[in-house]
């Protein structure tokens, strides 16, 4: 199949960056997964009612061969609706899923096909949950593998179901262990072992560490580290952990209200924030090693511009001008980074029910004026 | 600064607690949760507890409450809140030390308000039952509360439902200092909130801390929130304290092995991208000694042996 298919869902979006090639690879490279303006509408009220929710407003994205990119966000941003529509748990509204540059919605358009299986695999949040307890672990990778006809004969099983333990750091005799003698740590590298048996060229992993003890949690980034530079898996990294994004990630991209707002490479989106959602964030994050503490006025005012934002300090960039219709993409600092950050102007039109700044204390109390009030006090 | 950094070190506990000893008893055997835990938090002083799930910590929380119920059984030591054995109190003296010299904030508090009461009548609740107001009188002092936690006092008309989650958990933590207790225990008063929520409640709860003078008993699993906020807190592992010392002392020079794992899954948000070990699956400790003072204020358990490493 050709890898440009003019597919009847345009992009809802014109990407004004080049979408990244991945690292240590040439240019040109086809991305291992790439998402074009996907857009999720829920249906909400009643069976006859038309209302729906907007969860995913146009996303782009592109996870390079080789590449760990984390998708960061409050509850609600809508990355795990993302994820769901990438694993096809969830029929997007419209917009472009590709893996290896083939539109896989349009290859596969009710269901994923063994095939994406094979391509593409996921990590769940909760290793309690996602592995059966009557199964031994053998039971688990031997099912993976006889699936997608990488068995082969029982000596070289055998021998597959090893190297796959010693992959993820387990001793093989652990094959003869229910899920319930295991560790979370320990459950969660046979779930990433599962995932591996059909080599996919991406996985897929939504929290992975979130359930586990915050001992064993470097581990698990460890090794999915180790993945990607010795076996060149690209992983889409899910998580509201911002140190672990950066540790682990190649490049960050932050979600807010159903689109992504900023990407760039880890470090330096982390060390220059310019969205303000994404500064909100980074502020957020508890630091031992921070000078300074919080500051209510500065959060009020950061907060302000997330949600009426007046003026974009991009305002001038002869690349890109600045649009209070169109999501435009500003570059920030070094071009090397690819490091955009959309348009202060624009806001996601997205309903985006329920994210963390509708909570605010400031906001609510701004309906009745006494907002200045509030912020003298603090 | 606040009052707590003022009046740290001054050696006027408002919670002593010696060789604690807790066991969950079964029919076949027991299993010890918490093992000779000794500490103490001083007036206005923020006191952390940090450790994983299953190492005792909500047990402590729950023993110092007396909420403790079959099989747990205290079979040891003793807690003593300003002067008092909290152990022997009767029944009405415990019902007089809970809200109003201890409250306690619960994990995923926000839930635990009852969602067919009004916020405001929730917290008249507490000043009608304990404090002996009229009602007119509660809901006043009710307005003032929300306020203190900056919700509108319109809120007071609110269902909980009505309210998001930080909101809630804000409106849990004003009805603990309700009764402007002495000590505030909060067990993972944010995990199940947003990082920018978190934040906020913290910053909260600070500002009634500065406001109020009550000390905290901080419980958490989270290191960098707990460095943060803490002046002084102990590391626990199975059931005993591994390490205590000052927050910023534990973070830029831990000892014990199990303190260094549990900083180093917490990977920095500045400087140079360096690979981090936390602990290996598997590793166990066991027979953790009695703590030992290696330098002023630093207590660690002398270093235990290594079972069961993984390579």
């Amino acid at each position: 199949m050709s890898t440009n298919n003019p597919a009847p869902e345009a992009p809802v979006q014109e990407s004004s960056v080049q979408m990244p090639p991945a690292r240590k690879v040439p240019a040109k490279q086809i991305p291992a997964l790439e998402v074009r303006g996907l857009v999720k509408d829920f249906h909400s009220g009643g069976l006859f009612s038309r209302a729906s929710v907007r969860a995913l407003g146009g996303v782009d994205l592109t996870i390079g061969k080789g590449q760990i990119v984390a998708l960061v966000g409050e509850s609600g941003s809508g990355k795990s609706t993302l994820a769901r529509c990438v694993a096809r748990l969830e029929k997007p509204t419209a917009g472009q899923i590709l893996v290896n540059g083939i539109n896989v919605l349009k290859r596969d358009r009710f269901q994923a096909s063994k095939e994406y299986r094979s391509q593409l695999q996921m990590v769940f949040q909760d290793p309690f949950g996602s592995l059966n307890p009557v199964h031994r672990v053998e039971h688990f990778l031997t099912r993976s593998l006889t699936l997608h006809g990488k068995a082969g004969t029982a000596d070289e099983l055998r021998i597959r179901l090893d190297q796959l333990m010693t992959t993820v750091g387990l001793t093989p005799d652990m094959l003869n262990s229910y899920p319930h003698e295991l560790s979370g740590g320990q459950r969660q590298r046979v779930a990433i072992a599962r995932a591996l048996a059909v080599e996919p060229d991406v996985i897929l992993a939504d929290e992975p560490t979130s359930m586990l003890d915050v001992s064993v949690r470097i581990g698990i980034l460890n090794l999915m580290r180790q993945l990607r530079d010795r076996q060149g898996i690209s992983m889409l990294y899910i998580t509201h952990d911002l140190a672990s994004a950066r540790y682990l990630a190649d490049r960050i991209a932050v979600m807010f209200a159903g689109e992504v707002v900023e990407e760039g490479e880890s470090l330096d989106v982390l060390a220059n924030p310019a969205h303000p959602y994404t500064r909100l964030l980074v502020s957020a994050v508890p630091d031992p090693a921070r000078t300074g503490s919080y500051d209510p006025a500065d959060r009020a005012a950061l907060r302000a511009a997330v949600m009426e934002s007046a003026s974009c300090v991009f305002d001038g960039d002869r690349q890109q001008r600045c649009s209070v219709t169109e999501p435009v993409r500003h570059l920030v600092g070094n071009a090397a980074n690819r490091h955009w950050v959309r348009c202060h102007l624009y806001r996601p039109t997205a309903a985006a029910a329920g994210h963390a700044l509708s909570s605010d204390p400031s906001a609510s109390i701004a309906a009745d004026g006494s907002l200045t009030e509030s912020k003298a006090s603090a | 600064m606040t009052v707590s950094q003022t009046s740290f070190g001054s050696h006027e506990p408002v919670l002593e607690i010696k060789d604690l000893t807790v066991k969950y008893r079964g029919d076949t055997r027991s299993t010890t949760a918490v093992d000779r835990v000794s500490f103490s938090i001083g007036v206005g002083e923020i006191f952390g507890l940090a450790g994983e799930s299953g190492c005792g910590k909500s047990t402590i929380a729950n023993a110092i409450m007396r909420l403790l119920r079959d099989p747990a059984e205290i079979s040891g030591g003793s807690i003593r809140f300003g002067g008092r054995d909290v152990l022997s109190m009767g029944s009405e003296e415990l019902r007089r030390f809970r809200w109003q010299d201890v409250a306690m904030v619960f994990q995923s508090a926000m839930n635990s308000l009852n969602p067919v009461m009004t916020i405001g009548d929730q917290i008249v609740d507490i000043y009608t039952t304990h404090a002996g107001y009229s009602r007119k009188e509660s809901l006043r002092r009710a307005a003032e509360l929300l306020e203190l936690v900056r919700i509108d006092p319109a809120r007071l008309k609110s269902y909980p439902h009505q309210l998001s989650g930080g909101m809630r958990q804000r409106a849990v933590i004003a009805m603990a200092v309700a009764l402007k207790p002495s000590l505030l225990i909060l067990d993972e008063p944010t995990t199940a909130l947003d990082v920018v929520v978190q934040q906020e409640i913290l910053a909260q709860i600070k500002e009634l801390q500065h406001e109020l003078g009550f000390s905290v008993l901080f419980i958490t699993h989270d290191m960098s929130l707990m460095v943060e906020l803490s002046h002084r807190m102990a590391v626990m592992y199975g059931g005993r304290i591994v390490e205590t010392a000052r927050a910023k002392h534990i973070h830029t020079a831990p000892q014990h092995p199990y303190t260094q794992a549990l900083m180093g899954a917490f990977p920095p948000l500045t400087g140079p991208r360096v690979p981090l070990t936390g602990l290996p699956d598997g590793v166990k400790f066991s027979n953790i000694a009695d703590l030992r003072e290696v330098s002023p204020g630093h207590f660690v358990s002398p270093l235990p042996v290594l079972q069961g490493a993984q390579p």
